[in-house]
Order: structure tokens, then sequence, then C-alpha cells
């Protein structure tokens, strides 16, 4: 429910060039033209009473509870929907409205159980604090009138109930759903006495609600509760922190009793979410203290071994002295760490140091080669920049949205929100998937077009568009004449202009129709701001970097690049994609995107570091798995990151790791990879530790320790601790003086402390004495490189190609509810929406194979095969199935292949060939390996941990 | 390392750059990414097979580039 600790404007705040000056009770008080009188009182420090308005939702004037006396004016007008006059005169409390207020209240309450004392909600409830304001003493009408007091509580959802007995239909949840969250799940059934609240016809969690939370913290009652709070009561203090999620980087209050933690609300002042959340930030938090956690270090020497508990000491001691076994034996490149877009920028720049500076290599590498590193490749080369343009409150601005190879409302739901909430105000939407995404149709949203794609094609696409651009006079002449590289320019104008470019040249290999690529580009030249939007769809391919080329030439052709409601806006899939790039952890790169060749950026950082730099650029994960499977790489420290499971081509994969000596695993549970491994040091999650995550928006924001870690070290501490006992020292007290460290050496960062994001709550990078309060937007005089370059983007089929054996592509995604490989999901009751991976099929597909729905089908690549269950819908095209990855026997990467991004390596996990049937047998071969391997590491886990007196074989 | 993977990587940069209708700056675009993102051993491994006199079906913008650029690729010591 409601949180009646932090306070509430009553209304939204107005965004207005002009302001007013009213006086509220005497007190003048000045705010922009369009603002609620409520919300005016309340910057004059006055609490108007109120129940049905609330500041994140538009005013809506049921309750009457609102209202005041305004000079000149007739009656009692509702505060909450008058907006502001100049020199209004208002007066707030009278005995008149007093009167007014208490007879609203004792209407409520007379329908109301008066059970406060046993309530969830008590010491937290508007409709309380409202009956102590207006002075509530009796209630006249009695209790036992006509009343809504035996009706049934729904608890069907995993993390809230609906207790219908306490509503008092101020519609704030209906609302909230609309306007917050844009699912339009609630409805008021019923007129007058009879109207009531409902979620569908049946129950929450059968309805169409997505478990947002968004009524539930609009709710003034305890109608709507979340179950954590039920069990545990109302919480004693609150912490700001970011959520660890996606690249949204939602800001929360983890609301806490000691140092547990019972319950999650979306932040208001968050920059990023402004109050609102999704799912899995809001409620899927409980595998923090999930009994899987690992919380004692172990080491064993060989896989085959069991497990055994040892100090943290002996740990450190243990890997370091492998560490040094192993380059001594094969030198000093056999050695190499991953990083994880889940760490903080601090854990993160310590690993890469601890890479360059303690192991001496640049082998050091972060899972966003496998998602976003061809954005990195892609905007640094077009724009100069290797990261977004704009802010999350940009898209308020546009008036014509592409959506590329993303699927917000699954993957990144708090913004697909905020998007949704601009389309339905009227911005034109282009989408371009293979799939029909929720939001190519759905409640008050429909795109414009859907260029639905054959995978692989979005090059094609992009193309297609910019030629018709160019080839139909819409392009930014002065914008390009005056932004961009002129030779580049023109040689590609020739290029795109160029008929085989055109979309009707083109169809066979988009599998679009060209008019409606023509149509597309013509909206999209056309509209005053056009902002584009992708995701891994563009970048998980063989053209990947080429791809994220095509939106920039595309961006800067239209003139969209430099002010509010355009840009290229890559969304991230792990909360710290941007900041681990960021930080120095690709190979070839030391923090803020400076190559390791460039003698003076090597010269800076062996200074601090006290060490020299290696010149040349280190292995990136697949070149490690290659390395390895050759013999040359033989040690590798993985930090939260489960490549087991998430790296394409699992096989290749698994004999990549089994041909390590040493294996060091950092996670908070025994992962895939951790199955493979020699050394565990368990990881803390971000509720035990302090640091920064950057989001999508180059949003650099606070995580704060709630807790203890479970381990008793966190994760900066165990890098730390390990780089000492390798011989290296690494002197911080606090993550805060690894941050000083990052500002004294990145240009981006300078500026960037952690009492500025105290002070701030969170900055956009570049934050530096040009820019002191961060970056918004940017390129907006000039790009970072200088002028924009526009790249020859020429489409090129990936070499993975459909047969008579393999007559299916494979595409991959997610679902809502569960994050990559669902190490923290699945230990929630977020499995309750989604507790396996399927296969969809389209209907024809399904029939030719005599599937149906439900069916077991085994999916079979030329890499390898695995069996899944069957959706059969309408969403898919013709000759396309597409699955998700989240549970690690489903082994849909058993199936993808090696190929990967021609600029950087990024696998091409979009596109596979395959072959679907229907089987008997639930397990394919992998499968069946993979449960006989699983069973045999869960009892050597068991082994070690009962009994820790065990010596190390 | 794979020599057979790292020539269709070598190749598949070489696709890339080969749009380009100066041949000059194709064949320096392809050696320069080699030089920038692939690990000494990796280039090691092309230059190897390069020198075998073997058929490794080579994109001859790779040929090039070995050839034409071969100081910048050779890893520094
Ligand atoms: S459930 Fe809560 S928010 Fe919704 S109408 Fe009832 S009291 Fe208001
Ligand atoms: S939880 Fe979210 S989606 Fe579900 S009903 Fe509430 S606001 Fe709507
Ligand atoms: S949208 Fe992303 S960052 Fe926000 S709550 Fe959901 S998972 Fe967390
Ligand atoms: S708060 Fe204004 S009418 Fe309800």
């Amino acid at each position: 429910m409601y949180s009646n600790k932090v306070v509430d404007f009553g209304t939204p705040t107005k965004r207005s060039d002009n302001t007013v000056t009213v006086h509220i009770d005497g007190k003048p008080v000045c705010v922009p033209e369009g603002t609620s009188v409520m919300r005016a009182a309340v910057e004059a420090g006055v609490q108007v009473p109120k129940l049905c308005a609330t500041d994140s939702l538009e005013s809506f004037g049921s309750c009457r509870l609102c209202l005041v006396e305004i000079d000149g004016r007739r009656g009692t007008p509702a505060s909450c929907t008058t907006p502001c006059d100049d020199g209004m005169q208002v007066t707030t409390q009278s005995n008149k409205l007093a009167n007014l207020r208490r007879g609203v209240m004792e209407l409520y309450i007379s329908d109301h159980p008066l059970d406060c004392l046993t309530c969830p909600a008590n010491g937290n409830c508007e409709l309380q604090d409202m009956a102590g304001a207006v002075g509530l003493r009796d209630v006249r009408y009695g209790y036992e009138g006509e009343n809504h007091l035996v009706q049934e509580k729904d608890e069907s959802n995993p993390y809230f109930t609906f207790d219908p007995t306490k509503c008092i239909v101020c519609s704030r949840c209906v609302r909230a759903c609309e306007e917050t969250q844009g699912t339009f799940a609630l409805t008021v059934e019923g007129r007058g006495f009879e109207s009531k609240i409902a979620a569908g016809p049946t129950n929450f969690f059968d309805s169409e609600c997505v478990s947002c939370g968004a009524c539930v913290q609009a709710c003034p009652t305890s109608t709507l509760m979340e179950k954590s709070i039920v069990d545990a009561g109302q919480p004693d203090h609150a912490v700001t922190t970011t959520c660890a999620y996606c690249g949204v980087g939602c800001s929360f209050r983890a609301e806490m009793q000691g140092s547990e933690v019972v319950r999650m609300v979306p932040h208001k002042d968050g920059k990023a979410n402004h109050g609102h959340s999704c799912v899995k930030g809001r409620f899927a938090w409980g595998y923090a203290t999930h009994p899987d956690r690992v919380k004692k270090p172990m080491i064993r020497k060989k896989i085959t071994d069991p497990w055994r508990e040892v100090t943290w000491e002996e740990a450190f001691e243990y890997a370091a002295s492998e560490i040094k076994r192993i380059q001594a034996k094969y030198g000093q490149a056999s050695t190499g760490g991953i990083t994880s877009s889940r760490c903080t920028n601090e854990e993160t720049f310590l690993l890469q140091k601890l890479v360059r500076a303690g192991f001496g290599n640049n082998n050091v590498d972060t899972c966003a080669r496998v998602c976003h590193s061809p954005t990195g490749y892609g905007l640094k080369t077009t724009l100069g920049e290797s990261a977004g343009t704009q802010d999350f409150d940009s898209v308020d601005f546009t008036d014509c949205v592409i959506v590329l190879g993303a699927n917000p409302t699954d993957g990144h739901p708090v913004f697909a929100s905020r998007m949704k909430k601009r389309l339905r105000e009227g911005a034109g939407l282009i989408v371009i998937d293979p799939r029909k995404i929720d939001l190519v149709r759905m409640p008050h949203v429909e795109a414009d077009f859907h260029l639905q794609l054959r995978p692989g094609a979005n090059v094609a696409v992009m193309n297609a568009l910019a030629h018709v651009v160019v080839t139909e006079g819409l392009e930014s002449k002065d914008y390009i004449a005056q932004r961009c590289d002129l030779d580049d320019y023109t040689k590609w104008r020739a290029f795109i202009s160029e008929e085989r470019n055109s979309p009707e040249a083109l169809e066979e290999h988009t599998g679009v129709p060209a008019d409606q690529i023509r149509g597309a580009a013509r909206l999209f030249a056309k509209a005053p701001n056009g902002a584009i939007y992708y995701g891994l769809g563009v970048t998980e391919h063989s053209q990947g970097s080429t791809g994220v080329m095509t939106i920039a030439n595309l961006a800067m052709l239209t003139g969209n690049i430099g002010r509010p409601g355009v840009g290229v806006n890559p969304l991230r899939g792990q909360n710290n994609v941007q900041g681990a790039c960021d930080m120095g952890s690709f190979p070839h790169e030391l923090p803020g995107y400076r190559h390791v060749s460039d003698p003076a950026v090597r010269e800076l950082f062996g200074k601090e570091w006290g060490v020299k730099i290696q010149p040349e650029p280190g292995l990136r994960i697949p070149n490690m798995f290659d390395a390895a499977v050759d013999g040359s790489f033989k040690a590798l420290y993985v930090q939260g990151e489960d490549i087991a499971q998430s790296d394409p081509d699992t096989q290749h994969v698994q004999k990549a790791l089994e041909s390590l000596e040493c294996l060091i695993v950092q996670d908070i549970f025994l992962n895939e990879t951790a199955k493979y491994a020699h050394v565990i040091f368990p990881g803390s999650s971000f509720l035990e530790k302090d640091g920064t995550f950057t989001n999508a928006e180059r949003r650099i924001s606070m995580v704060r320790k709630v807790m203890p870690p479970l381990a008793g070290l966190a994760d900066w501490e165990v890098t730390v601790r390990f780089a000492e006992a390798l011989g290296y020292r690494m002197d911080y007290k606090h993550p805060s003086e690894i941050m000083d460290e990052i500002a004294r050496l990145t240009p981006t960062f300078s500026g960037v402390s952690y009492d500025k994001l105290n002070k701030l709550g969170s900055v956009q990078w570049p934050c530096n004495d040009a820019a002191p309060e961060g970056t918004p937007y940017m390129h907006e005089q000039e790009f970072t490189r200088g002028k924009g370059k526009f790249v020859l983007t020429e489409f090129q089929a990936t070499p993975e190609r459909t047969t008579r054996k393999f007559p299916l592509i494979l595409t991959t995604g997610r679902t809502l509810s569960q994050y990559n490989v669902g190490a923290q999901t699945r230990r929630t009751q977020n499995q309750l929406w989604h507790d396996e991976d399927m296969i969809e099929l389209h209907p024809h597909d399904a029939e030719n194979r005599g599937i149906e729905h439900g069916d077991m089908v085994s999916m079979q690549s030329r890499k390898g095969d695995t069996t899944m269950r069957c959706v059969i819908t309408e969403r898919m095209q013709l000759g396309v199935v597409y699955s998700t990855f989240h549970h690690p026997e489903s082994g849909a990467n058993v199936v993808t292949t090696e190929n990967s991004d021609w600029a950087t390596n990024c696998p091409e996990y979009k596109v596979t060939a395959v072959q679907v049937r229907k089987v008997t047998s639930n397990r394919s071969d992998w499968q069946q390996r993979f449960d006989a391997f699983a069973q045999q590491q869960d009892s050597l886990a068991r082994q070690g941990a009962e009994d820790p007196e065990q010596p190390a074989k | 390392m794979d020599a057979n993977k790292l020539v269709t990587m070598a190749n598949q940069i070489a696709s890339f750059f080969a749009t380009d209708p100066d041949r000059t700056a194709a064949v320096a675009g392809t050696a320069n990414h080699i030089q920038k993102f692939w690990e000494p051993r990796m280039r090691k491994t092309l230059l190897a097979a390069f020198d075998d006199g073997g058929d490794h079906g080579m994109h001859e913008l790779v040929v090039a580039a070995l050839t034409e650029h071969r100081a910048g690729l050779e890893p520094v010591a």
C-alpha cells in the first residue's frame, strides 16, 4: 500500500514556463501555471485532507474531502481539481470546511471495518490519518446499515492481497494501472453503492495484471497490501538504493526492520523511474536470503572432488597460489578474469585493475561482450562515445518512436510504461521485430507500422529506411551540413542511394513489404522529434555492430541527435551494462574507453597503480574459451557471471571450462559455472554492499548496504583481499575511495563522488568541470568525435542459413517475470508466472509437424539439441520460432551457434537454424548428461558442507 | 588457437570494410581492426596460417592487410 512517510503533493508537478502566485491561508507561494491548489498548499506547508488524490496520478475529484474556500468563488471547490490562478486567496481551514469533511469521512467509515489495531496498515493508513485530521469522533449512521464488510479476500497474487472490505472505491488503483503502468487491468464495476474494483473476471493472478505494484502503492487503505507487510508489520526505517535487475536502474526505498527488508518501494524522486517499478525490483528480492546462498568459501583440486569449506584466508591463499603456479608454468597470459554487468562500478573497476595490474595482462572481459559490445563499437565509431545519447525523460518530447529489436514491456518495463504514456498521447510508433511484441497492439497503443522482418535482416531494413529518406529528399540537410563529416556523408549517400538498398530490392531479405518501409521512413523523417530505442535484437547478430551504425546513420540523417525527444537509445539488459563498459572491463580498453595501445593512457594508469600496463589487447570471452580448449589459457576468475549458462554453444563452453586448471567463481549461488570451479568466493547481493550502478541513460546511482554480507565480505573486499594474497596491494577502506580513483583517472567521471551522488541523488556522465551536475543528453552542439561519421553499412546475410534439415529460424528473448539466467528470479515467486522455458511456434509450422499446444518438442540445430514444451501463437511469423533462456536445464544455448559479430565477437544469439519435432522422451541427450552432472555436483557440494574436516586432495 | 575459426573472423571483418570504394582504406581498416581488437596469440596464429602457404580461403583484403600491414600486426615483443 501507499506509504505515508513520504510527502505527497496530491497532484503531479506541471511543466510550464509561466508561474503564478497564490496565497494559501495568507502565505504566498509561487508555482508553475496549471498547478493544483492542493499541490500549491503542500508547497506552502499545508496538507489539505485528501483521499482520492495522490501526486503520481492526475486528479479525479471524487472523494470531496479536499474542499477549500477561495475568495470570490462560490461554494467549496475541490482543491485537487482546481488549478491555481494568479493572486488567488485560498482558505484551507474553517468551521464550514471542517463540518463538510467530517461528513464525508463519516460516510466512508460507516462502511469500513473498524479493526485498525489488527490491520496490517495500522500506523500507515491514509484513511486512518484522514479520520484523525478531520477530527472524526463518532459515526452517526451506525455500522449496521448496508455495507461491504463481508467480501472475500483475493490472495491469488503471490506478493499482495486485495481485501475488498477495506476498499473506499477512490479508484486510485484503477488510475495507477492506467496512467502509471499502462496495463488497464483494473476497472470500477457497477455504480454508486454497488461500485467495486475488479481485476478481470476472476482474480488478480488470472487477469492482465503484470504485478508492477503501482496500484498497491497508490492504495490509501490496506485493501491492496504487500504480503510481506502482512507478515512482518510496518518498517522502522528506509534506505534509498538501486534495483539490481535491469538497465532501467530504478531507485527504491528499501524499507527495513533492523537489517531485514520488509518491502521495496519505488522511490518517488528516483530520476530513472519517478516512483514506478516492475514486478522484479518491487517484489522479487527474496532471493537475497534464499537458503541456496553460498555462505562459506570453498575449494577443491579437481571438479570431481567434493567441495571443502574453508576460511576466507585459506581460499585466498589457495587461489593466489594456483594463479602463480599456472603463470609460472604456462606464462602470464594464461590467466584472466570476467566481470559482470550485475556487479557495481567499483567491483568491476577493481576486477579489471586486478587483472591488468595483479595478473599482468589484459585478459579481462565482461558479459557486455555477449550483449551490448556492438553498441560500444558502433556508437564510438559514428558519434564518438560508447553510450546512449538521452535520458529516459526525453521520451516525453518524442513525436515518433522506432523500437527495434527490443521488447521493452518485458525487458525494460518501467521505461516501457513511460513510453506507452507518450504513445497514448499520440506519438507515432514503428516496431521493427520478427515477433509481434506486446507494443504492436495493446490497450490504447497501436503501432503505426510493424515491420515484421526476418531475423537477421535489421541492417537491410535500416538501410532501406535510410534509402527512402535520402531518395525522397527527406533528410535534414542543414543538420548534416553543420554537424557531420561531409566526405563520409557524400560517400555514404552514394552508397545508400543505390537501387540495391531500396525497400523493393531488399524485400527478399527483409520479408517486409516495401510500401510499409516507405511509409515508416516518411513517418519517422517527418516527425519533429524522432527517437530510436533498440536492444539485443540489434546487437546479437553477426552484423550487430553494423546494425548499431545503421541506427546512428538514420538518426544523423534525420537530424535526431542533440536535444530532448530524439536520440539513439540502447536499452541495456542488465543493471550495470553501461557501467561495466565504462569501467574498462573490455580487454582492449582502460576505463573511459581508452585503448591500451595509447602510451599516454598506459602511463597514467601505470603510475597510479605502480605497474607497467601491457600494450596489447587481451582475450575476449569467446577467445578465452578458444584459447582454453587450445591449452594456452588455464586460469579464470569469474565474478558474478554464469558463463556456462548464458554463453552460446554450451558444449564448447563446457569443454573450455573443463580445460581450466583453476576456475575461481565469485557468486551468490552455486551457479552452472560453479560446477566447473575449483574455488568459490561467496558473493554479496546488492543489499549487502555499497557501490554504484550506471543505467542505460548513463545515470550513476548509489547502491547502499542495508544488511551485512551473509558471508562476511562485500564483493569489493573479496577482490582487494585476493589481490593482496597475490602480492598486489589495494588500499581501500570504502568503495567511495574506489570511485575517487575512477574520477581521478577518467575525464568523463572527474566530477563524480559519493558526496555528489548523496547530494543530487544520481548524475549522468559526462560529469566534469564542463558539466558539474552531469549530462542528460549528449552531443548537443557537436558530436564527441567532432563531426558525426556516416559509416557504410552493407547488408550481409548471416552465414547461418536454413536448409531442408534445419528449416526454421530460432530467435531468443526474455520474459517480464524472469531475469536473464534466472539465478535470482527463479528463487522467488516469480516462478509462478514462468516456471519453464517454452518454444513459441506459428500455428502452421506446428500443424505441419503434428504438434499441439503444450506438447514436448525437440529443437535441434547444427550444434546440439534440447527439448522444451511448445506454445502455439500467432505472435510468431511463419518459419520463425522463439524461446526464452531463463532455466538452465532447458539448454536454449545448447543449440545456439559460435557465429558472432564481425567487430566485437558478440554472439549471434538471435539467429539459429533449427528443426522442431514432437517427441515422446522429455529429455534430450544433452539434458540427460546435464541432469547427471548436476546431480553429481550437488552431491559433491553437500558432502563438502557435511564434512568440513575433509582435507583437499 | 583454431586457425580456421580465426580466418573466418578475419574474413568477416574484411567483408565489412570491402564496401569502401577506396581500397587502401579498406585494407587499412581491416588491418587496423585486427590490430586493435585481437590478442597477440590470435594474430600470431593468423599470421602463421598465412605464412604456411596453404589455402585457407582468406578474403583478398585479409591477404592484403597481412601483407601490407605486417609490422603493425606482429605482436609487440
Ligand atoms: S483498492 Fe485501494 S486504491 Fe483501489 S479503490 Fe479501493 S481503496 Fe482505492
Ligand atoms: S499490479 Fe500493476 S498491472 Fe497489476 S493491477 Fe496493479 S497497477 Fe495494474
Ligand atoms: S524496470 Fe528494471 S530496474 Fe526497474 S524495477 Fe524493474 S527490473 Fe528493476
Ligand atoms: S482528494 Fe480532491 S476530491 Fe478527493
